[in-house]
């Protein structure tokens, strides 16, 4: 830990900001880490309690008799979740990614006549309220009977992940100079030659963002999961909706809930912050 | 071989790979116009229709894929309008869109800010503030709700969650929680791309830290500010998981969290007004379009010159 006075002692010589300048900088940063951290220290400090100690102390008191066995209940509870999360996400992180990396390709180098007209109509889908298409959604699923699947949510991730994977690929792709392209094409080489022997070996990087942003995403849905979804097949965000609710609310089994269902995507920016940071900028910055 | 033939078969060759590359796009296309464009058009089909039950809803369809039901134009947001919810609703996405939107693109820029000031640690700081954006809503709202639950019945006395008049703060403050490091990133990126000799001119020009950043970093941050507003009002417009975890369906108590996706879900899914929750459905997206469609077709064409 490094106490203030050694953030102060240690100050960088910048001479345009005076002494009192930076007292203001980390009192303003702790503070505001203060509350960003909040919400962690009260999950973790409540999912250690037992429920007699839940119930005779309010959430900011530190736990006294620390027990695991909250997270023994979460997991139990969330265990079928976590795994139709998993078999939901994982396919449609995967094929979601491959369709919009070929999308990517074909509208950065193959262009065809009306592409830059139907990019902006692709992109469109990613920019609606999904409400504005969930009734014919959960029409359309019962009439293809997949209604209470995971496989409805594999392919509605698959369908919606379309314009942001696409967007992205085809913004990385359109970086790597045609005159590539132009020399392997005079040297025979196909399509789907280039795209496996050029394009795909360079964005590695591309799909490392497109995955992990497409598995954040899907992993955290709750809207669809929670219209198309069976109680056999929920994933881990609906079931942990409704975990420890009943007459009497078990909330250091929510708190554990709460942390266990978070876990993976959380995993996943702490390995692999610094793609993630990237997907998410790639969403919203274009051009 | 000749040149001559050579050339021919690179060419037929070209043009198979056109076709490939357009075959490669098409069930994309396809899925895209059936699950956005035509699910759009139905539901804005069903929301001039009367169908106010399973039944109905499950029956025969016409050729547009409507159900079979009498037409009343506009009756369903009539109805609306006559809704205690729907005005609540409307209200509530009023004060929670401005206040979250100004809430977040505040913060992001002041945490932008005290970052881009050199701070050490810098990993550190930026990792706190934007970790939450990694998180399901489900999750945030559930250790928030917990978070002002216990605050309502501890020593604190902070009755928020359960005080129709502050309620919807506490959803603000929960969405401000997980998006502002987002905004931060945002804006941090915008600040990064400045470049300092700009700022090193107008220094030797005698300007103060406060000008220098009122009248060129603000500024120069503009399309950024843009960008995050959209991105805020986008996500404040179709909000349903937080509201829903934490204060429940219709968000209370009473509606004092209510939100429009939340009046659609339920009445779509519980009380079987499948016309009624189409109608919801369209305003939503009616208003999502009116922010989103000039802001695409600006950047779109922003995209094209370069």
């Amino acid at each position: 830990m490094i106490g203030a006075t050694q953030i102060l002692a240690k100050q960088p010589s910048k001479k345009r900001i005076l002494p009192w300048g930076w007292v203001v900088l980390y009192a303003l940063l702790l503070t505001l880490a203060a509350f960003y951290l909040i919400p962690v220290y009260v999950a973790l400090n409540t999912s250690f309690k037992s429920f007699e100690e839940v119930s005779k102390t309010n959430a900011f008191d530190l736990v006294r008799a620390p027990s695991g066995s909250a997270y023994l209940e979460a997991f139990r509870g969330l265990q079928k979740g976590l795994l139709n999360s998993l078999a939901m996400a994982i396919p449609a992180t995967l094929i979601s990614s491959l369709l919009g990396s070929l999308n990517g390709y074909v509208l950065a180098k193959w262009k065809f006549r009306g592409a830059d007209t139907l990019f902006p109509a692709i992109l469109f889908g990613m920019f609606i309220p999904y409400q504005a298409i969930l009734i014919p959604l959960f029409q359309f699923m019962s009439d293809i009977k997949l209604a209470g699947s995971i496989w409805a949510l594999i392919l509605v991730h698959v369908v919606y992940g379309i314009p942001i994977t696409s967007l992205i690929f085809r913004n990385f792709y359109a970086t790597v100079p045609s005159s590539l392209l132009e020399a392997s094409k005079l040297d025979g080489a196909s399509f789907f030659g280039i795209y496996r022997h050029i394009l795909f070996p360079l964005s590695t990087s591309s799909f490392v963002v497109v995955l992990i942003w497409q598995f954040t995403n899907i992993w955290n849905d709750f809207l669809f999961a929670v219209t198309l979804t069976s109680p056999a097949t929920q994933p881990v965000t609906v079931v942990l909706q409704g975990l420890g609710a009943g007459q009497i609310s078990h909330y250091e089994i929510q708190m554990a809930g709460a942390i266990v269902a978070a876990l993976p995507t959380l995993l996943i920016y702490i390995v692999l912050g610094r793609y993630f940071v990237q997907g998410a900028l790639a969403g919203s910055v274009k051009g | 071989m000749t040149a001559i033939t050579l050339r021919k078969h690179r060419k037929r060759a070209a043009h198979a790979d056109q076709i490939t590359a357009v075959l490669m796009v098409v069930p994309s296309i396809v899925a895209i116009f059936i699950f956005v464009y035509v699910f759009i058009f139905r539901t804005a089909g069903l929301s001039l229709l009367g169908v106010n039950d399973l039944f109905q809803m499950a029956g025969p369809k016409s050729w547009l894929g409507l159900p079979q039901a009498a037409f009343v134009g506009l009756k369903n947001y009539l109805d609306l309008l006559g809704s205690d919810r729907f005005r609540a609703d409307v209200v509530n996405m009023l004060v929670f869109t401005t206040l979250f939107v100004g809430a977040s693109l505040s913060l992001g820029l002041l945490l932008a800010v005290l970052i881009n000031a050199r701070a050490r640690l810098e990993d550190v700081w930026r990792n706190i503030f934007f970790f939450p954006l990694a998180l399901s809503l489900v999750v945030t709202g559930t250790v928030w709700r917990w978070v002002f639950n216990s605050a309502s019945t501890g020593t604190f006395g902070l009755d928020w969650i359960t005080n129709p008049r502050m309620a919807i703060f506490t959803i603000i403050i929960a969405a401000t929680w997980q998006m502002s490091g987002y905004v931060m990133a945002l804006y941090l990126a915008g600040l990064r791309g400045i470049s300092s000799e700009l700022h090193e001119a107008a220094r030797v020009d005698g300007a103060t830290e406060a000008q220098i950043f009122r009248r060129i970093t603000f500024p120069l941050l503009q399309p950024i500010t843009v960008s995050a507003a959209m991105l805020l009002i986008h996500i404040a417009l179709k909000i349903f998981d937080l509201v829903f975890v934490m204060t429940g369906n219709p968000g209370g108590p009473g509606y004092a969290t209510d939100m429009p996706a939340l009046y659609m879900f339920q009445a779509t899914f519980k009380q079987d007004l499948y016309s009624r929750g189409a109608a919801v459905a369209t305003l939503m997206l009616i208003v999502a379009a009116i922010v989103i469609v000039p802001y695409l077709v600006i950047s779109n064409r922003k995209t094209v010159e370069v």
